[in-house]
Order: C-alpha cells, then sequence, then structure tokens
C-alpha cells in the first residue's frame, strides 16, 4: 500500500510540530523518520496512524484519502516505543487481541494457528503462555510487532522500536525486522532518533529537523550528499573547521578541498574522522596531538591545530602515536557549505 | 569499622533507651487511642449477654437504621463509582477547559466540613431554599427523606474513588488504549478488556473507602435526615439516639454493628493492599512482578546472551 502526505500540517497549542511535510512511501517500502528530539517525526508516523488528526494537508493510502479515517478502521499495525502491552494477558492473548476485537469473525482454533505462526514468526515459540511481565525486553518487542500483525495491516508503523534496548539487542532485532519486512513484503514506516538504525534498516531515509523535512534519499545518497550542515552533523562524527572558498575549492592551511558549487566567501568544512589522515611529516595543517582513544576497530586521535580547533581522527590500531606527538593532518574528503 | 565500640549506638538515635521508650510510647499511645475503645464497644455491647444484644439489634427502630444505611450504600456507592471512572477517565484521558478546576473540585469534599455540606444542601432542596418551592410543587420529597440522605452521602464521598484512580490513569498513560483501538477495539471493549483489568484492585480500593465513609457518615446526614427515629435515621444517627436515651447496651449493640462493617473494610483494604492497590505510584500489576522476571530471565535462555 502507497502512502502519500501532501503538505501535512501539525499544531499543538502554539507550538507547531509539523510544518507542511510532503512525502511518498512506496508499496512495500521500508522507510525511517530520522531526527532529533522534537523533530516532528513521532507526530508524523502518528498522524500516519491516525492517532492524531492533521490540521492540514492530506495522508492518502493507495488513492483513498484517509485523513479522517479513524485509527480503528485505519488497518494500520503500529508498534509503540515501550511496547504498550497489555499487562494482564498472556503473550498470545496480546497477540490474539486484535482478532477477537475484529469485526471479521474468526473460530478460536483459527485464531490459535495464526497466534502460533506469528509467534514462530517472531522467534518466540512456546512463550505463549508468558504474561509480558515475565518476559525481557527484546521478547516484550517482538511481541508487540506480532501483536501489530496479527490483524494483518496494510502498514506497519514503528515508534523508536529498539530505543528501550540495549545494544546487542539492539542489532539482531534490527536484522529480524529487516527479514520479517522483506517476508511479508508490507509497507513500513519507522521513526528513529538513531542514525546508524536508520542507515542499516532503511531502503530510504527521511530527515526532519523541526518539523519540516531537511533530506530524503537512500542511505547511500544522505550519507555521500548530505545537503546541509545540520544533514551531516546529524549523521555521524564530524569535524568543522572554517576556511575561505575561492573558484570551487576551498582553501585551508597546506592546501586546498574541492568546495564544487559553493560560491566564493566564508564556508564551513566539515570531515569525518576517517576521513582526516595523520602523518609525521610532510604537507597539511601542523597539529599536536592531545589524546588517544584506543577502541575495538581503531584508535582516534584528539589533535589540536595552529588556530586552537579540536580534530578528530581516526587511525588503524596500529598506529605508533602518543600524546604530544607533532605531525600535520591533512583532508581526504569533506563536505563543504558555504556560511550564512 | 564493622561493629562500633561496644556500649556506643551503631547510628545516630539507635540507643536502646531511646528505641525502647519510643516503641513504649507508641504501643502505650495506640492501646489507649484505639484499641481501649474498640475494645469497650463490643463489652458493652454484650454486657448484658448475647439474648440481650440480640434483642437491642431486633429492635424495630435499630432494624430500620441498619436497612435505611445498607439502602443509602447500595445507591450512593453505585453511583459514586460510576462518577469516579468518568471522573478519572476524563480528567487522564482528554483535554478540556477547565481540567484542573474539575481536578480541585473534586477534591473539595475532603476538605470541608460534612456538617457545612448539610447545611448547604438544606438551603438548595429545603423549602426556603433553591429548588424547595419547585420540588414542593411536584411533591417531590428530598430532605428529612432517603434522597436527601443519599444526595449527603454521595456528597462526602465523592472523591473517594476517583481520587484512586487519577494518578494511576496518569502513570498507566494513554498508550494501552490507544493501543487497543489500533487493533480494532471499540470505545467500550477497550475499557472493559483493557482499562478496566488494570484499575481494577485500585478502584476496588476506592469502592471500600467509598463505602466505609458511606455507612459512618454522620455530619452531612443528620442535618438533612431530620433524624426521625425509625424513619430517616442511618446506623450513626441511631447510634447517637440511643445514647442519649440513657440506651447504653442498644447504643453499642448498634455501634457493635458499624464496627464490625469497619473491621471488615479494613480487612478488605490489607488484602486489595497486598494485591497492589492503594500504592498507586505503579501499576497495579506491576508490583508481583519483578520477581517473576527475575525467574523468567534465569529460566530462558537470554537474548543479551548471543553475540
Amino acid at each position: 500500500m502507497k502512502i502519500t502526505l501532501d503538505n501535512v500540517v501539525k499544531t499543538f497549542d502554539t507550538f507547531r510540530a509539523v510544518h507542511g511535510v510532503s512525502l511518498a512511501i512506496g508499496s512495500g517500502e521500508l522507510v525511517a523518520l530520522l531526527g532529533p528530539s522534537g523533530s516532528g517525526k513521532t507526530t508524523i508516523l502518528r498522524m500516519v496512524a491516525g492517532l492524531e488528526y492533521a490540521d492540514g494537508g492530506t495522508i492518502r493510502f493507495g488513492d483513498r484519502d484517509a485523513t479522517r479515517i479513524p485509527v480503528r478502521e485505519r488497518g494500520v499495525g503500529f508498534v509503540f516505543q515501550h511496547y504498550a502491552l497489555f499487562p494482564h494477558m498472556t503473550v498470545a492473548g496480546n497477540i490474539a487481541f486484535g482478532m477477537k476485537v475484529s469485526k471479521l469473525r474468526r473460530s478460536r482454533a483459527a485464531i490459535d494457528a495464526r497466534v502460533a505462526e506469528l509467534l514462530s514468526l517472531v522467534k518466540l515459540g512456546g512463550l505463549g503462555g508468558r504474561f509480558p511481565g515475565q518476559i525481557s525486553g527484546g521478547q516484550r518487542q517482538r511481541v508487540a510487532l506480532a501483536r501489530a500483525l496479527a490483524v494483518d495491516p496494510k502498514v506497519l508503523l514503528l515508534d523508536e522500536p529498539f530505543g528501550a534496548l540495549d545494544a546487542n539487542v539492539r542489532r539482531e532485532l534490527r536484522r529480524s525486522l529487516r527479514d520479517i519486512h522483506d517476508a511479508l513484503g508490507i509497507t513500513t514506516l519507522f521513526v528513529t532518533h538513531d542514525q546508524e538504525e536508520a542507515l542499516d534498516l532503511a531502503d530510504r531515509v527521511v530527515i526532519l529537523d523541526h518539523g519540516r523535512i531537511v533530506q530524503e534519499g537512500t542511505p547511500q545518497q544522505v550519507c555521500r550528499a548530505p545537503s546541509s550542515a545540520f544533514v551531516t552533523r546529524f549523521l555521524g562524527d564530524a569535524n568543522r573547521l572554517v576556511a575561505e572558498v575561492r573558484g570551487g575549492r576551498a582553501l585551508i592551511a597546506g592546501g586546498s578541498i574541492e568546495a564544487a558549487g559553493v560560491p566564493d566567501g566564508r564556508a564551513e568544512i566539515y570531515a569525518r574522522p576517517a576521513d582526516i589522515e595523520w602523518a609525521r611529516e610532510g604537507a597539511g595543517i601542523a597539529a599536536r596531538v592531545i589524546r588517544v582513544m584506543d577502541r575495538p576497530e581503531s584508535r582516534r586521535l584528539v589533535a589540536r591545530l595552529p588556530g586552537g580547533e579540536h580534530v578528530e581522527l581516526d587511525m588503524t590500531p596500529e598506529t605508533a602515536v602518543g600524546v604530544g606527538d607533532s605531525g600535520v593532518v591533512t583532508l581526504r574528503r569533506a563536505n563543504v557549505f558555504a556560511l550564512a | 569499622m564493622a561493629h562500633a565500640p561496644h556500649g556506643r549506638p551503631p547510628r545516630v538515635g539507635d540507643g536502646a533507651a531511646v528505641r525502647r521508650a519510643l516503641i513504649a510510647f507508641v504501643l502505650a499511645v495506640g492501646a489507649i487511642l484505639v484499641l481501649a475503645p474498640l475494645v469497650v464497644i463490643f463489652a458493652q455491647a454484650f454486657r448484658l449477654g448475647i439474648p440481650a444484644f440480640v434483642a437491642n439489634i431486633a429492635h424495630p427502630d435499630t432494624r430500620h437504621a441498619i436497612l435505611l444505611t445498607v439502602l443509602t450504600a447500595l445507591v450512593a456507592v453505585p453511583v459514586n463509582t460510576v462518577f469516579g471512572v468518568a471522573a478519572a477517565w476524563a480528567i487522564t484521558r482528554f483535554d478540556f477547559p477547565g481540567k484542573r478546576a474539575l481536578t480541585v473540585a473534586i477534591e473539595i469534599p475532603f476538605s470541608i466540613s460534612p456538617i457545612v455540606a448539610g447545611v448547604a444542601y438544606l438551603f438548595v432542596y429545603g423549602l426556603q431554599g433553591l429548588f424547595g418551592p419547585a420540588l414542593q410543587a411536584a411533591e417531590i420529597k428530598i430532605l428529612f427523606a432517603l434522597p436527601g440522605i443519599v444526595l449527603a452521602s454521595m456528597f462526602v464521598t465523592a472523591p473517594f474513588v476517583a481520587r484512586e484512580l487519577i494518578p494511576l490513569m496518569q502513570a498507566q498513560g494513554r498508550d494501552l488504549e490507544e493501543a487497543a483501538t489500533s487493533l480494532g477495539a471499540s470505545g467500550w471493549r477497550t475499557f472493559f478488556s483493557v482499562t478496566l483489568p488494570n484499575i481494577r484492585w485500585a478502584l476496588l480500593y476506592g469502592v471500600v473507602l467509598c463505602n466505609a465513609r458511606v455507612m459512618g457518615e454522620f455530619g452531612a446526614v443528620s442535618v438533612v435526615s431530620g433524624n426521625i427515629r425509625g424513619q430517616t435515621n442511618t446506623l450513626p444517627l441511631h447510634v447517637e439516639l440511643l445514647y442519649h436515651d440513657y440506651n447504653t447496651a442498644g447504643a453499642f449493640a448498634a455501634a457493635s454493628i458499624l464496627t464490625l462493617l469497619a473491621l471488615v473494610t479494613i480487612v478488605a483494604k490489607v488484602l486489595l493492599e497486598r494485591q497492589g492497590a492503594g500504592r498507586v505510584r505503579r501499576p497495579a500489576l506491576a508490583a508481583p512482578l519483578p520477581a517473576a522476571l527475575s525467574t523468567a530471565a534465569a529460566l530462558s535462555p537470554a537474548e543479551g546472551a548471543k553475540p
């Protein structure tokens, strides 16, 4: 089912949470709404679900205008941030709830069979008799997913689905959500503030800031060509340097870097830690190492430039370097944006 | 420093003398203030023997007072339960103008003297009151009759159920109901299948407290009932009347019935509190969970253990 948002607006009292958002989500697509807190991403998700009504604009499911259809009849599966499992019902009872209250009558046996099928889909076979309080956070999240899928929704919506889980469980559930999505082919929209999660999981990422879409595209597009300084910063660690642009090149001490399309004048340069090189000598910006942080896959150096700026850069684990060493840094790759 | 040098208390204020004195003081005051009157009530009620007690209870006026009290509770408690649930629902689930005012208004009967409430009712429904003439013209008798007693009792006990439910429902949030609705449940279905089971202990707790207060209410009822023996006397009013008649045994017999009702209430309250009600700040069902959680974690292959 294709979902189309056209100029959707939402205001709470005096606060405008969503400013005219337009977005098209293709049938069977897996899309992430990514943004910092307060960017309006959850509000957009809740409007698609029908848990909030839009103040303006339209939301279409396929060719049908769904803007005013109440959540009960919208046919969406919604996974809540804190799962919202019914604590007084067993896992099986939770999953069966949607089928039991449905206008479509199902026999007990049919419901039981479907519950068993969903439990095995989310790899929770045998836990149907437990109560939500008796299972782990990751298991609860899967129950919430199975419960949402039980009503055969046309659209699956997830609000920060992995927000409350620890890193390992997150990664595992991310993969299993992707598998389930691919198996069922259901149009899926999820909200997250975790860029890694969005980039790992989604076909397409929609980045929001202050209730507006600032960029959308495949993970590759947004990573390689961030449209603004905000997107660059939000997608991951980036060092910021201020420089002068002349004729399509940004000039920094000891060299220059490609800045196609950026008008002449002051500009900001963003470079990822992995895109900065360190050397004992040679051409480049003079730098002094002030900290070394060891990580499983790299050594991160914090270096101080002559202008007083700090840059962070990642080196291979074998790099022999210590605090106080002097050398030069060079930028291998960077994004340049004009400064207003 | 594992043990303090002997003779010195391990913590400030933990001296043996202080401890003993404090415990003795509390026990003595408790016995004098609470226990002694309770014992006296039953001792006095049975002073002339069980046959006399039975005869006292069986007296038509006493029987009528018991009946009236039970009848009042049968009307006032269900009405206030429905009101309490509706008010708690409205306050915790909807945003509307006057919401804060309603929250405060619900608490008023707690802080106002019941006798003031009684007098106020007198001036609303009495002959010289707001609706007095209209009511008299329609030949509806509210004051000095059952409706007045029920209304006054309801006023006094209006906050009990709502007060138990509001903090709990606030803590639970709207997620569960939103989840039920998104799964296709109707409003009624959501209420009965999802909301009610999660507030049931707190609700029962509120009902028990409400019932205790309805049966024991004296001040407001005494103003509006007119104290007509055998007609508009509830049990507490009847106790006072018998006492003024110098019928001590009768007064204590009637009082013992009220006390018994109170004791039943206390037992019910304690049992309910064990189920997690009254500790309101958290969902009722969450109480027994941590233990279950740890056993479940021990029994099932833990998620986080996988690489």
